[in-house]
């Protein structure tokens, strides 16, 4: 037996990506994302060796696809080195609770990305260094950090999360 | 293929708060990014197979569709997981779950069963068959709507007068059952033979096609 349908994929798969694609890029472009991950392993996907992970193949698309968004979204704004914070997530009821997806919005990238691919897509540190480049002792850290942050932000909602977004 | 994604033993937990704030989604959200990955993905060309599944009165039918036309109708006795699998094996694994471009051959079903309808105009695609079982197939569409004929007749037709059995297995694994009209060969005595969806469903059609 070969490979399942990718219609299986994405069904086992599109929440995960979904929820990455959300904390990396925020609720708006989450969505486009989604689409051109889908999109770019659909197209890919019979190349796929069998014994590949599948989550983490999805994975490493999304991260690219959240690049590819993130730099078109800056050569419409402002020149930048690093990534932007995210837009806020507010105003789309149900997708996430608005202060968390906010608060993640106000992280570092690489800690937004590492808390994305460790704690929602379940990658190993190890595959979380080799997409974001560092380390994995780095990526263990902005990991933690993250979470650590986050739950800060979550201890005084109003003061740490809500600052800083644009409402 | 490996479906668990890891390969830490120590599972990632976040706290219960980030959990649910970060891992909730919406009622629908999914099934709406669904349909518009499907639709920009038969945009570009990228789908092989596209599947729906229809109610009918032989139960739910499978009907999976290549650009070419309709490649396979499945009873639900086949096991549609099964026959979604063996489009993926034989085909490609480029399939997705897209109901439009099957709009027009569910529509003629629904008139089939509700006897509004007595021949199929849908482009078929004949490539799950091959050799002798191909022109048995070929044949079939011939035997009009409310007729029948023996496997002996069919064998004759399709040029080799004595491969009676093997249009019995034709028969039995004819790819687009109820559209390609396997239902219409029966044994040379009358009584109704085997029938892929099992004996009821061939006498169901062939009462309705009585009617």
């Amino acid at each position: 037996m070969g490979k399942p349908p990718f219609e299986k994929v994405v069904s086992a798969h599109g929440a995960v990506v979904l929820r990455v694609c959300r904390a990396v890029l925020g609720a708006h472009d989450a969505e486009d994302a989604w689409s051109e991950t889908f999109l770019s392993a659909l197209k890919a996907y019979p190349e796929l060796p069998d014994d590949a992970t599948v989550q983490a193949w999805l994975v490493t698309i999304a991260h690219r696809k959240a690049i590819d968004i993130l730099r078109a979204r800056q050569r419409q704004s402002l020149p930048m080195d690093e990534l932007p914070p995210r837009e806020s997530p507010l105003g789309i009821p149900g997708e996430g609770h608005p202060e968390v997806l906010d608060a993640v919005g106000q992280l570092p990238p690489k800690q937004r990305q590492a808390v994305a691919y460790h704690y929602l897509a379940g990658l190993p540190y190890k595959d979380v260094s080799a997409l974001l480049g560092v380390t994995p002792e780095a990526a263990r850290r902005a990991g933690a950090d993250g979470v650590k942050a986050l739950r800060a932000a979550l201890i005084q909602p109003r003061s740490a999360a809500s600052q800083g977004a644009d409402r | 293929m490996k479906d668990k994604p890891m390969s830490d033993n120590n599972v990632p937990v976040l706290p219960e708060g980030l959990r649910a704030g970060l891992e909730e989604i919406g009622a629908g959200t999914l099934e709406r990014l669904h349909a518009r990955l499907a639709a920009a993905a038969a945009n570009r060309h990228l789908v092989d197979v596209s599947y729906c599944t229809v109610d009918s009165p032989l139960g739910p039918l499978l009907l999976a569709a290549t650009e070419r036309g309709l490649v396979r109708v499945a009873f639900a006795s086949e096991g549609h997981d099964a026959v979604l699998q063996t489009l993926a094996d034989k085909l490609s694994p480029r399939i997705l779950e897209d109901p439009s471009p099957l709009d027009s051959v569910a529509r003629q079903l629904e008139e089939y069963f509700a006897g509004a309808r007595r021949r199929f105009d849908v482009a078929l695609d004949f490539s799950l068959s091959s050799g002798f079982r191909l022109s048995v197939l070929d044949h079939l569409p011939h035997i009009a709507y409310g007729s029948t004929e023996s496997y002996a007749q069919v064998a004759q037709a399709a040029g080799s007068p004595r491969a009676v059995r093997a249009v019995g297995s034709a028969c039995a694994s004819n790819p687009l059952p109820v559209v390609v009209p396997c239902h219409r060969v029966v044994r040379s005595d009358g009584s109704f033979g085997g029938y892929l969806g099992g004996a009821e469903a061939k006498r169901t059609l062939l009462a309705l096609e009585a009617a």
